[in-house]
């Protein structure tokens, strides 16, 4: 049981990696969900034992070399975001959908609060509001995302 | 990894998790110091990037298959006058050089040296784009060279209508480019026209630079043409960057709102060249790169354009190329990034050695 979801974790966090470094038109790069972020989010709430901290570390490290001006930073930022999602897991695993949802706006906002707190620390300032566009887009994208994981988890189970 | 195993039968605690996030938290605050600060997680950097570089490749190859397929099957037509295109452009710039020799030779003489100079650009690399983030907030290209190919961090990156950013991390086969273009970029300039010198700050978008730091009553105009002033130590001098294309004197502000449209075609290129310079050239950048992005943006973005370092534009080559040279030099031509290091970063003098100037190899930090 503990092997299989760990297959499936890493699986669905090679896909969530391709899909974020995917190349996209402006636009929808600015829209683009953090998969990765969301399916950390996803694993630990529904398999905080598996997935978790560690794996939110891990997922970040990978975040930061593709798209992090230091190393460690998404690392941080990410493990944060799981930390608050595998302490409150069994809260907001009885939620319904759309509380859900909110639940997660609230996450990506405060992992992108560390990640522009971080980047003005060490000397990369992006001001732009548009880094933010991604907690909306991710937020209104949760349902979907949670009902293809849950699939996929309880095919091949 | 070894919380990834934890048995799927102990239940799970509140506080270990709390505990596991500290230690998490500390190892990639430590992470991030260390990054920043001592440029020691180079290595490591460059690991993860070649492990990371499969799955760029993966993501990035439907479109070069059908790049690849479309090119295959190009019409016998289409294929000739791309052929006569070609051959007109080169005899055209087999003219051009031509005319271009003796005008070098004669410039030589003027300044009084014994031969005409080398040109500035010691060795050209082409490189294809493996995958472009293009957005609002990043700017960065993919290429597919990398440290074997001798590609170092901090190396100026061109196209053939002018200059397109620099390496701002090298893995084993890839190298990341940052587009001049790029918000958290800038490049020293200097008017063509003019000589004024200043700096061009990305705007995140392809298609533009702004040039923020220009008093309301400087000279500079639509169409004026700016090259790399040569000053932050990546870019040699002269290298066209970008042509004005609209200056805003507003009686508010005490600036000049200028903006200028980059040469280099950022947005349709799909082949770069990295270019080595020869350090001995007196239009070779200024000084070497010492540690690195950091210091290289960071100084340059928040530097003030009045107070970079002045450097004699056409100074002679220095006749004893060597640490000792580069420390009697530094005084007047370093740049604030860090002046104390340049002496032991100048290392191997006349290095178009591509391995030499790797910032790990000779510790840059400053004591």
């Amino acid at each position: 049981m503990s092997a299989n979801s760990l297959g499936r974790l890493l699986v669905s966090a090679l896909v969530a990696l391709v899909l974020t470094v995917l190349p996209l038109p402006s636009w929808a790069d600015l829209v683009r969900p953090q998969f990765l972020v969301l399916a950390v989010l996803y694993w630990s709430v529904n398999a905080p034992r598996t997935g978790g901290i560690a794996f939110g570390f891990f997922a970040g490290l990978m975040l930061d070399v593709f798209q992090g001006p230091v190393l460690g930073e998404h690392a941080l930022a990410l493990a944060l975001a799981a930390y608050i999602f595998v302490r409150e897991h069994q809260r907001i695993r009885s939620k319904p959908m759309f509380q859900q949802a909110l639940i997660v706006f609230a996450a990506l906002v405060a992992y992108e609060v560390v990640l522009f707190a971080i980047d003005g620390w060490t000397g990369h300032p992006v001001t732009s509001p548009l880094r933010w566009i991604h907690t909306v887009t991710g937020a209104l994208i949760w349902p979907v995302a949670a009902a293809i994981l849950a699939y996929g988890a309880g095919r091949r189970a | 990894m070894a919380a990834f195993g934890t048995g799927a039968s102990r239940p799970l605690q509140r506080g270990g998790s709390g505990f596991r996030f500290t230690v998490y938290a500390v190892l990639s605050v430590v992470c991030m110091y260390f990054d920043q600060r001592g440029h020691y997680l180079e290595q490591v950097r460059y690991v993860l990037q070649g492990a990371a570089y499969p799955i760029q490749l993966a993501v990035s190859s439907p479109p070069a298959a059908w790049h690849w397929l479309k090119e295959s099957f190009q019409t016998r037509e289409a294929l000739q006058a791309e052929n006569g295109r070609l051959r007109n452009a080169q005899r055209d710039l087999e003219l051009r050089a031509m005319r271009y020799e003796a005008l070098a030779h004669e410039n030589g003489e003027l300044r009084g040296l014994q031969g005409a100079l080398p040109p500035v650009a010691d060795r050209w690399l082409a490189a294809e784009i493996v995958t472009v983030q293009v957005n609002g907030l990043r700017q960065r290209l993919l290429l597919n060279r990398g440290q074997t190919n001798g590609v170092f961090k901090g190396q100026a990156v061109l196209d053939d209508k002018g200059l397109i950013g620099q390496t701002v991390h090298v893995g084993p086969w890839s190298a990341e480019v940052i587009l001049i273009t790029d918000p958290e970029h800038a490049v020293p300039v200097r008017i063509e026209r003019t000589g004024l010198r200043t700096i061009a700050v990305g705007a995140g978008d392809t298609t533009s630079l702004a040039l923020p730091y220009l008093p309301g009553n400087a000279d500079i105009k639509g169409g004026d043409l700016l090259v790399t002033s040569g000053l932050g130590g990546v870019f040699p001098e002269g290298y066209p960057v970008a042509r004005v294309t609209s200056v805003n004197r507003d009686a508010i502000t005490p600036l000049a709102q200028v903006k200028a449209a980059p040469l280099a075609h950022l947005d349709t290129d799909s082949e770069v060249m990295l270019v080595w310079f020869r350090a001995d050239h007196p239009a070779a950048p200024a000084t070497p790169v010492l540690s690195g992005k950091a210091d290289a943006l960071g100084e340059l973005k928040s530097g003030d354009p009045a107070m970079q370092p002045q450097v004699a534009k056409h100074a002679p080559p220095p006749t004893a190329v060597g640490p000792a040279a580069a420390a009697g030099a530094a005084p007047g031509a370093g740049t604030p990034a860090a002046p104390g290091a340049q002496p032991a970063a100048q290392g191997p003098p006349s290095v178009p050695v591509p391995a030499a100037p790797k910032p790990e190899a000779t510790p840059g930090h400053t004591p």
